[in-house]
């Protein structure tokens, strides 16, 4: 009876902590930086505008983590839709068809690899290796230079990204005596939407449920009559179609593709999700939690950002600690958890 | 008919089939292009003389330089074969690691916050052996990681992965650290006429494959890789074995780092060893080790890094830039894995089986 | 069909590469009835189970159900829930990370109008489900949050909630402890008055005499009858089992060994256990002395075995060796004591399969000297040789890979690497399992023999008869209880009562 709390907090421990530890972060950036205007409503906008991309992939890569695989292929998939948008509008071709183009690449792409995991059981860290490779290098194919997206280029896409969603309240005054409301970019309005309809399709729909059996116990799963390998294949179409939609995401906030763009952002989802509360065994985890994930690792950015002393490989090494330390619960509560099992 | 067949057996157990063969492939390629181009055909297998601005004589050619160039990654294979073997898992971190390594030798070299200097800080030795060491304790991180909290490998480097190169870089104190002195070039450089990398990496295999064959490490880790539960019982400590893999790796990629790093006498924390982790794994994959762990082929692996090597110095040569290599790599991966799969195995076991019955039939 | 019967299975055989599984068995299930099925390994229970769920394709013979016109053949668990067989593990094949609610619901979730899952009204479907066969959980906490035997009933209410007529219970309360069994079985009981036919496996005897109210008995692959409880006492029931006629083979002398008990004190335990296996438990065993451990399997013959050897650390009690108190940490640690053990499950515990004949032989000595000192090529291939003549390995040659060898020659080489390491305690975990008849007898002259030279020997065997031939005494074991020991008049018979233990004097 009294394991039966300590695991059953387990999970909900370990959210608690993730969003306990982000209003602690971003108090503490408050208080300390406040001066330099950190407290603005505009700040926190800011870490949304900068991680809306990041948002969409990670929301991806929970669904396939829960199934206990992993996508390493996100960031070079996302520099190759950068750089696909930002070719295909130079050469002409009008925002829409080239924002659908780029999805259908994501489709073909998620399929491949998702037949890869799924039906011929190859471990999902080298498929998705290898689709890492084959992005990052047809990045390059497509073009070596670094292309920018300006209004010349393509006016849609380019009002796109300089379009304001303005936030009723919240607003500052500022030195000029000028009322700043805050504002968020278009691509902030995707990626909640994004959050939110994965939210509702973890939560209800049967796809959902069957992402959290196949990562619970595949053997079960499949005796329970699933079908597990459709169930993993259509996790990583999902993850490299939400991929793709965060390359859109964005590819508006940098109206450019190159080929080093987004590089290792593959780790940054994966540490989001982590933190998030997402197992890396699969089966637990949801996006409500990732999305925390990625507001810390943003409100690291930016605090570091906003010192403006500390050496820029600040974040990283604060992200690897906290990663550390997510993992190590984690696997101190599995060892408890199998302990009070065997009693 | 029969001899035929049974010779066609063995070579197809042939463990070291997978890599040779790719390797012959590549050297097919190379040189029908050379013979496409009106080169002399065999461009591809000349090996010179070449006087040094110094006034030393080196060996010059192209296989020189893919034996030069691929030596890094054959060092970090033949960590990661280890890794690989012991644990089914791979250690992801050791390019970045290498970095940090790299960097953490720069620094003790031209000491902190000095981004370039042609007098060495401390003495030569003490700067590459603790950039070694700092390799050594990060194997140690990881292997703890592993062999202790049994956390999956992927996992549990991931973390050295995304901090180690960060580390590095705040050692340097953000700049590129130049350590300009004759001596610390050595390593990157030419002994005699051979390219020095290669010197080490031969060292390096040596030593292992002596460690491996005169001690009883190397059946041991194969032991605790096929199978963890019987090895426990006939009385290995599993959890050891594996720990020591992974700091044999992270002892590896600190060599590699110094290495690279002292090609350009440089520490530039953010492209030392960029996507040679991957190199690494992939080399081990196309040497024949199964990345399910157990069995290992050192040599394989070896011939593995060459390989990809001379792979990318053939793209090169056909006009495919550094960055679009990675797409070949890519296939390549996909090919050796999906053919290595068990349904596609079972597939054509089906085939052959069905093909025999027919026969008898 | 007969009234009242819901599957009959007739003349089923099916044979794996090599060995016969099931020859000609039968089967019968009657409705609202509990019916054990019983046998020792390699009985042909769970290959039978598997041709029921269609797991294995059977040979010969045909299954019928009621109310199915024609035989029935299965090939998936899919097909075998359609006819309406459902089976429950051992192991629960649930998911522990989803609610009651969605492990009985997945793949079957009633829908709203959006297409979404209606988690309402399958949530309050669970609950009536689970308070009708009288289990109170929440139906909306993780599963994970609850016990084994809650986790087992949940099984089993998913497998009655979708129709079930024949419900297959293949060893569900292995893991679970008596308070939690008689859970089970109340549950098993309100099934049974529902008119569901339950299989149920099991290896307790106490269980079988407390739910069951028939029993089929297989040995060997063959069925050796159908009883009613009432006719089939203990003694009776194990001796079914376990096959009362004596083989053929030579009776092996066992000169010393009966003088043994005088010899001084090599191993002793004292309140030795370990959690959820073995109770704790006191066993001495002297210098040259073959001890063996009689039970059913399951009883905690190897578990006695694994936690002496520290396999399984023990939780609890001392553990002397030459009246020194030691501590076994692993299994490391008992080899450095002298210790050997040949696990019983040979692929999983035994052989190293990729590895050299050689390599296996010499692999515990190596772990034992430590990996600093290796054994010179030239001694390893001595060693090699030797045991492989010493033992009659029919090997190519000594690298050959362990894997391409038969299984009897598999165990002697497993023996040939504890032998190799000179151990003066060994333990023998059903070393005869799957071994024809001649390396049988040849192993059980070996273990006479080292007993011979000095070695003590804790000898765990299915076959009452094989330690008979080769035991001074024995330890009784019972649903995981060291139940007694038998020194004198070690007979088949006497044996036998000693294991079946309860109404023996029926």
């Amino acid at each position: 009876m009294k394991n039966k709390k300590l695991s059953l907090n387990g999970h909900t421990l370990l959210l608690v902590i993730t969003i306990a530890l982000f209003i602690v972060l971003y108090a503490g950036g408050c208080i300390a930086y406040g001066a330099k205007g950190f407290s603005h409503l505009q700040t926190f906008c800011n870490v949304l505008i900068t991680n809306a991309g990041l948002i969409c992939v990670s929301c991806g890569l929970t669904c396939v983590m829960l199934t206990g695989g992993i996508d390493i292929s996100v960031g070079a998939l996302i520099a190759m839709d950068c750089m696909m948008l930002a070719v295909g509008m130079s050469k002409g071709i009008d925002a829409v068809p080239m924002i659908i183009i780029v999805l259908i690449v994501g489709l073909v792409f998620g399929l491949f690899q998702g037949y890869m995991v799924g039906y011929l059981n190859i471990q999902p860290f080298i498929v998705t290796m290898a689709g890492m490779f084959f992005c990052r290098g047809m990045t390059a194919v497509i073009c070596t230079d670094q292309v920018s997206i300006t209004e010349q280029i393509n006016a849609t896409f380019y009002k796109w990204a300089n379009a304001k969603v303005t936030i009723p309240f919240g607003g500052y005054v500022n030195n000029k005596g000028k009322y700043m409301a805050p504002y968020v970019r278009p691509g902030v309005v995707v990626a909640i939407l994004v959050l939110v309809l994965i939210y509702l399709m973890l939560r209800y729909t049967k796809f959902g449920r069957s992402l959290y059996a196949v990562g619970g116990n595949t053997q079960s799963a499949t005796m329970m009559g699933l079908n597990t390998k459709m169930i993993k294949m259509k996790a990583y179409v999902l993850s490299s179609m939400l991929c793709s939609i965060g390359g859109i995401c964005y590819c508006l906030n940098t109206m450019a593709g190159s080929v080093s763009q987004a590089l290792g952002l593959e780790m940054d989802a994966i540490s989001s999700a982590v933190i998030g509360g997402t197992l890396l065994t699969g089966g637990v985890g949801n996006v409500f939690g990732t999305f925390f994930g990625v507001l810390i690792n943003g409100t690291i950015s930016s605090i570091v950002k906003t010192n403006g002393k500390l050496a820029s490989s600040w974040p990283n090494i604060l992200t690897a600690a906290l990663l550390f330390v997510f993992i190590v619960i984690q696997s101190v509560f599995a060892a408890i958890r199998e302990k009070s099992k065997n009693k | 008919m029969k001899n035929g067949k049974l010779s066609w057996k063995k070579i197809k157990s042939w463990n070291l089939l997978l890599p040779v063969v790719a390797l012959l492939l590549v050297m097919a390629v190379n040189i029908i292009y050379d013979i496409a181009n009106g080169n002399n055909p065999l461009a591809f297998f000349t090996i010179t003389l070449q006087q040094t601005t110094g006034n030393g004589t080196i060996l010059y050619g192209r296989i020189i330089d893919i034996l030069n160039r691929g030596s890094e990654a054959a060092i970090l294979a033949i960590g990661m074969t280890l890794v690989v073997s012991s644990s089914a898992g791979t250690d992801i971190s050791v390019g970045s690691v290498m970095s940090l390594c790299a960097s953490f030798c720069c620094m003790l070299l031209a000491g902190y916050g000095v981004s370039s200097t042609s007098t060495l800080a401390v003495p030569l030795a003490v700067g590459v052996l603790g950039g070694i060491l700092m390799g050594v304790v990060c194997g140690m991180f990881n292997g703890t990681l592993v062999a202790y909290f049994k956390i999956q490998p992927m996992v549990a480097t991931l973390i050295l992965f995304s901090a180690a190169r960060a580390i590095g870089l705040l050692l340097c104190n953000d700049l590129i650290v130049y350590v300009r002195n004759g001596s610390y070039a050595f390593f990157g450089g030419f002994i005699g006429l051979l390219p020095t990398p290669l010197v080490i990496t031969a060292i390096c295999a040596v030593i292992i494959t002596l460690l491996l064959k005169k001690t009883a490490l190397g059946m041991f880790i194969q032991s605790v890789g096929i199978n963890p539960k019987a090895s426990r019982i006939a009385g290995l400590n599993s959890k050891r074995i594996i720990f020591l893999t992974y700091v044999l790796c992270g002892l590896f990629a600190g060599i590699a780092g110094i290495v690279a790093s002292s090609r350009i006498t440089s520490a530039d924390s953010n492209n030392i060893g960029l996507y040679l982790e991957m190199d690494a794994i992939l080399a081990v994959a196309l040497g024949g080790n199964s990345l399910g762990g157990g069995k290992f082929s050192l040599a394989g692996s070896i011939i593995g890094a060459y390989t990809i090597q001379a792979i990318t110095t053939t793209l090169y040569a056909l006009g495919v830039s550094a960055a679009q290599a990675p797409v070949f790599k890519a296939v390549i991966v996909v090919i050796i894995v999906a053919i290595q799969s068990e349904p596609v195995r079972n597939y054509f076991k089906k085939a052959s089986l069905a093909k025999k019955a027919k026969e008898v039939a | 069909m007969e009234d009242n019967v819901v599957l009959t299975a007739r003349g089923i055989s099916m044979t794996f590469p090599g060995v016969k599984a099931l020859e000609n068995v039968d089967f019968t299930l009657r409705k609202g009835e509990i019916h054990a099925l019983m046998g020792e390994n390699g009985a042909g229970k769970s290959t039978l189970i598997k041709c029921l769920t269609g797991i294995n394709d059977f040979e010969a013979g045909e299954i019928r159900i009621d109310g199915i016109d024609g035989p029935v053949k299965n090939h998936s668990t899919r097909d075998a829930q359609n006819v309406g067989i459902s089976t429950v593990y051992q192991e629960v094949n649930l998911c522990p990370n989803l609610s009651v609610a969605e492990n009985l619901f997945i793949g079957r979730e009633p829908m709203t109008k959006l297409h979404t899952i209606d988690r309402k009204s399958y949530n309050k479907r669970s609950q009536v489900i689970m308070d009708e066969l009288g289990i109170s959980v929440d139906v909306t906490q993780n599963l994970e949050n609850y016990s084994l035997a809650i986790q087992q009933m949940v099984a089993i209410a998913r497998a009655v909630d979708m129709d079930c007529k024949v419900l297959i219970l293949d060893e569900p309360t292995s893991s679970l402890d008596d308070e939690e069994v008689e859970k089970l079985f109340v549950l098993m009981r309100k099934l049974r008055d529902k008119g569901v036919g339950i299989i149920f496996v099991t290896h307790f005897l106490e269980q079988v005499y407390s739910v069951c109210d028939r029993i089929t008995v297989l040995r060997d692959g063959h069925f050796v009858g159908e009883y009613t409880v009432e006719e089939l006492p203990r003694v009776k029931l194990v001796a079914a089992m376990m096959g009362k006629d004596l083989d053929d083979l030579a009776e092996i002398k066992k000169e010393g060994a009966e003088n043994a008990i005088n010899n001084p004190i090599e191993i002793s335990a004292k309140g030795l256990s370990h959690t959820g296996t073995v109770k704790p438990f006191n066993l001495d065993i002297h210098k040259g002395e073959v001890v063996g451990v009689a039970g059913l399997l399951g009883s905690g013959r190897s578990e006695l075995a694994r936690a002496i050897y520290g396999a399984d650390k023990a939780n609890t009690g001392t553990l002397s060796v030459n009246g020194k108190d030691v501590k076994i940490n692993q299994p490391i640690d008992a080899i450095n004591l002298g210790m050997g053990m040949l696990p019983d499950d040979r692929k999983a515990e035994g052989i190293i399969a990729d590895l050299s004949v050689r390599e296996n032989i010499i692999l515990a000595l190596q772990a034992r000297k430590g990996m600093f000192k290796p054994l010179s090529r030239a001694k390893q291939e001595e060693l090699a040789d030797e045991y492989i003549k010493l033992l009659q390995v029919k090997t190519p040659n000594r690298e050959a890979l362990i894997k391409q060898l038969s299984g009897g020659n598999q165990q002697k080489v497993i023996l040939a690497r504890w032998l190799a390491t000179n151990p003066d305690f060994l333990i023998l975990d059903e070393p005869t399992r799957g071994i024809d008849i001649g390396t049988k007898s040849e192993i059980q002259k070996l273990i006479v023999k080292l007993a011979g030279e000095g070695k003590s020997i804790l000898f765990i065997s299915s076959e009452i008869s094989e330690m008979l031939r080769t035991c001074s005494r024995m330890a009784i074991m019972r649903d995981g209880e060291k139940v007694g020991e038998l020194d004198r008049e070690l007979t088949q018979e006497n044996v036998m009562k000693a294991i079946a233990g309860g109404d023996t004097e029926k």
